[in-house]
């Protein structure tokens, strides 16, 4: 890249995998470190309309992904998002696989669409990172006539619908297939 | 109304999911084609970082997990620009970074390597990309490492980056290499561009003239990140 007259558009930096110690600079407090001031974690709202979301990232052998980190980004329940959108990072329990993380139940973002939240899995063997989405069970009818959602097969929308929970802390069960019979819809945004 | 404000991303300029050479991406590359929704408020949003978040030795990691003392290894700092693909700077590109010791090895439970453990090195710092979109940061050289894939495979030296630009469309986790290694092109990872000429953009140069003399050398690193379409930027400027 020269600092000369540019005729032309650049090319985006490529991907690399996240590699197994993603912890280590994006979420210290997983191993043990100090979270850095302001570093986003599992909770991005508190108080009401706030959702639990737990699942596991399942690999193409049905084991659970023990090393993942994931993103999330959504808009407030106004569906405002702006400056007013809520972020937040989680992992993977090193043992069980299971990622929770804590947010607002989004509204939508305009009129005729269900509302979602934007997630992004980052992993060792990750080449370039996941993106997907979170829809609400409680949306079915908003979710059947979302214009994204009719280019997806009704099953592919199923592994995009969280399922409510109905037992223990969180409020909604997500589990993303990496791979497979279950594969989870993926987005090319 | 169609509107997609960032351009797509050139999926030929990444490496694809399933790259059998890096056997952990065998089970986790997805088989279905992915999805292309329109892109919307989420998309070209993103989560804002500010200046002031950061903590005085975050982009010292020389010194910001000091037991006493200061990180072994060769001193360097690295350094460049954040653009969009339409080369204009991206100010406030939030840059966390994450690596091995000079000897080698992670400050992470999971990684068990021989090579000792630094005490005064975490390898972990953050920086943000100023007005014109210059960052800079001091750290150590990383070492090498040997890891499982097929037998023991090397890891050239590198440095993990995780990049928020000013939408959620541009977030980006890539590694740095160091220009002259010659492990990069035996490494699996590396591979996993299939171009040569696209790994070349991973790699930073070492750039002698803007050393601090007797203390550390310095590499070069620009960081390029999807751009909006130019059309759509200025329509939406109006009505913003
Ligand atoms: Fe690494």
């Amino acid at each position: 890249m020269s600092d000369g007259p540019f005729d032309g558009r650049l090319k985006e930096t490529p991907s690399q995998t996240a590699g197994p110690y993603v912890h280590i600079g994006t979420a210290p407090q997983s191993i043990g470190r100090p979270a850095l001031p302001n570093q986003p974690g599992p909770v991005a709202f508190e108080g009401t309309g706030a959702v639990t979301v737990e699942g596991i990232v399942y690999d193409g052998a049905g084991e659970p992904v023990r090393d993942a980190m994931i993103e999330f980004w959504g808009a407030d329940p106004d569906g405002r998002v702006g400056r007013n959108g809520l972020f937040g990072r989680t992992t993977s329990d090193f043992r069980t696989g299971v990622y929770r993380f804590r947010t607002a139940r989004p509204g939508p973002l305009k009129a005729g669409t269900a509302p979602y939240i934007a997630i992004l899995i980052f992993a060792r063997g990750i080449n370039l990172h996941l993106a997907t989405r979170l829809y609400f069970p409680e949306n079915r009818a908003q979710i059947d006539a979302d214009p994204d959602l009719r280019r997806v097969s009704p099953s592919g929308r199923a592994s995009l619908t969280a399922v409510k929970a109905s037992d223990g802390e969180a409020d909604y069960r997500f589990d993303i297939h990496l791979q497979g019979e279950n594969e989870t819809v993926f987005f090319d945004v | 109304m169609t509107v997609h404000p960032f351009y797509r991303r050139e999926r030929n300029q990444h490496p694809p999911a399933l790259t059998p050479n890096y056997k952990s991406s065998v089970l986790r590359a997805p088989f279905r084609p992915l999805v292309s929704p329109e892109q919307a408020e989420l998309d070209w949003t993103g989560p804002a970082f500010g200046h002031d978040m950061l903590g005085p030795l975050d982009n010292d990691l020389i010194r910001n997990a000091s037991a006493g003392g200061e990180a072994l290894g060769e001193r360097i700092i690295v350094h460049g620009r954040v653009l969009d693909e339409n080369a204009r700077p991206v100010p406030n590109a939030l840059i966390e970074v994450w690596q091995a010791n000079a000897g080698g090895r992670y400050a992470h439970s999971n990684d068990t390597y021989l090579a000792p453990l630094d005490p005064n090195f975490s390898g972990c710092g953050r920086t943000i990309s100023g007005a014109d979109g210059t960052y800079v940061f001091r750290t150590i050289k990383p070492g090498p490492y040997p890891w499982p894939n097929n037998g023991s495979d090397w890891r050239p030296a590198h440095i993990h980056l995780s990049i928020f630009g000013e939408a959620f469309a541009q977030r980006l986790i890539t590694q740095l290499y160091f220009e002259g290694d010659p492990l990069i092109p035996l490494c699996p990872i590396v591979n996993t561009i299939p171009d040569p000429a696209i790994v070349e953009r991973l790699v930073a140069r070492l750039d002698f003239k803007n050393q601090m003399p007797f203390d550390c050398l310095a590499y070069r690193f620009d960081i390029v990140l999807r751009g909006r379409r130019q059309t759509y930027f200025e329509n939406r400027e109006e009505g913003a």
